[in-house]
């Protein structure tokens, strides 16, 4: 119950009310949007003048290589058991992964729930546990409540590698983008669960962008690109909730309360879209000590890195394919990512090389 | 990343509740969700239910989609 299966009438219906007599691009902002999108074969559906390009909504792909770096060292560290979901683990850094330093004996430990590392932390007090907090608004209420249990318990050795990033920044620095050429977005239906559908108003408002919150069925997203088309055929900009069984206008008061008391927005860099304004999650000031980077003094440290011929920056704004990539499936394949667009099991470029990307098959 | 799936509460011990997704059971947290009752859809996230899953609202969109879609006749 509650997965929603759509009929091929109804299908075939919403892809002939797609029929629109320009070229349109949509922009879906959500990693978990890509890998439905590729796995249901949505793009090998759509009419060949709608193309769906790929926002910055995977957080493992955004993440600064100087943080990976960071955390890298910080695992070398024979005290500190790095905690992380699994997306993190394969992220090549120039000294390796934290999967080939964990088969070399470092402590690193894939966790379902940050709860799982505070957990980690009341077991073992003689190592410091290191939580991986990466994620946008959906995943940040949820480091929350982990940091609200360690400061219950006071503990010492739980801290977190804090990397939070916010979708709306991200979005308003895209169309401030003279380059950005995009029709519509695809907004991220579980970020929304969260804060809502009222922060995006601004861009149908200002930007004159047509918008639509979608859920992660195949049906939802077939639907949301419907409700896309349907408003630019109209040339009228709204923002349309489609998931609206997940998404409320205001979203989750209590997930939003627990956000703002931990943590507070700073300038973050990202991968591909550089330093945004009020783009990133610092915990606060007064849960300073939970910070792993200034805990273990590697915040300061800056790493000469060299390039890697990765792409993924360009991938993540929409301006260049993945297929356009030379290491694509030659040098960089997901058992051996260069970038990690290839890493994440949400990135683009692992989405194409599993699902055939935009490509018509056969 | 994102990712999170629907599944209903079957008991609750706050901060905890068991929730069953599609015959499996298992424990989530439901600190950002206080006021889930036994019987309502949730979202699970990362271990925690995140959002309310209106019922209501899942059977509008599925008769959206099986009524109103399926008869529009498209240009």
């Amino acid at each position: 119950m509650l997965q929603l299966k759509m009929n091929k009438k109804t299908l075939n219906n919403l892809l002939k009310g797609m029929n629109i007599d320009r070229n349109v691009r949509l922009m879906e902002v959500c990693g978990t949007h890509t890998m439905a999108i590729a796995r249901a074969g949505i793009k090998q559906l759509l009419p060949p003048n709608i193309e769906l390009i790929s926002g910055p909504g995977c957080p493992v792909c955004v993440t600064d290589q100087q943080d990976i770096e960071k955390i890298l060292l910080l695992a070398q560290n024979p005290r500190v058991l790095i905690t992380t979901f699994g997306d993190m683990l394969r992220v090549p850094g120039s000294t390796g992964s934290l999967q080939e330093m964990q088969a070399q004996g470092a402590g690193v430990r894939v966790v379902y729930s940050p709860l799982d590392a505070v957990n980690l932390a009341r077991t073992n007090p003689r190592k410091e546990v290191v939580f991986l907090a990466v994620g946008f608004e959906t995943t940040a209420p949820t480091v929350a409540v982990a940091l609200e249990e360690a400061v219950k318990d006071n503990l010492n050795n739980f801290s977190i590698v804090c990397l939070h990033k916010l979708v709306i920044p991200a979005l308003e620095t895209l169309l401030l983008d003279p380059e950005t050429d995009v029709h519509g977005f695809l907004l991220p239906g579980h970020v929304s669960s969260i804060i809502g559908t009222n922060p995006y108003d601004f861009i149908p408002r200002v930007y004159k962008r047509s918008c639509v919150v979608s859920g992660f069925e195949p049906g939802d997203i077939l639907e949301s690109i419907f409700l896309l088309i349907k408003q630019l055929k109209t040339g009228e900009h709204r923002v349309d909730n489609q998931y609206r069984r997940g998404v409320t206008k205001a979203g989750n008061k209590t997930a939003q309360q627990l956000m703002d008391k931990y943590f507070e927005p700073f300038k973050a860099h990202w991968r591909g879209l550089g330093e945004i304004d009020n783009s990133g999650l610092n915990l606060r000031t007064q849960y300073e000590k939970y910070n792993a980077f200034t805990k273990f003094e590697v915040d300061d440290i800056k790493f000469n890195l060299k390039p890697t011929g990765c792409i993924c920056g360009q991938v993540l704004k929409g301006k260049r394919k993945t297929q356009d990539c030379p290491l694509f499936s030659k040098t960089c394949t997901p058992s051996s990512p260069v970038g990690p667009c290839m890493v994440s099991s949400e990135g683009t470029c692992a989405a194409s090389f599993y699902y055939a990307g935009g490509e018509k098959v056969g | 990343m994102c990712v999170a799936v629907p599944a209903r509460v079957i008991n609750i011990e706050e901060p905890w509740a068991e929730v069953d997704l599609e015959g499996t059971t298992f424990k989530i947290n439901m600190t950002l969700t206080p006021e889930v009752k036994v019987g309502d859809y949730v979202l699970i996230h990362a271990g925690f239910s995140i959002q309310h899953l209106d019922p209501e609202e899942a059977r509008e969109t599925l008769r959206l989609w099986e009524e109103y879609y399926a008869a529009i006749e498209n240009e």
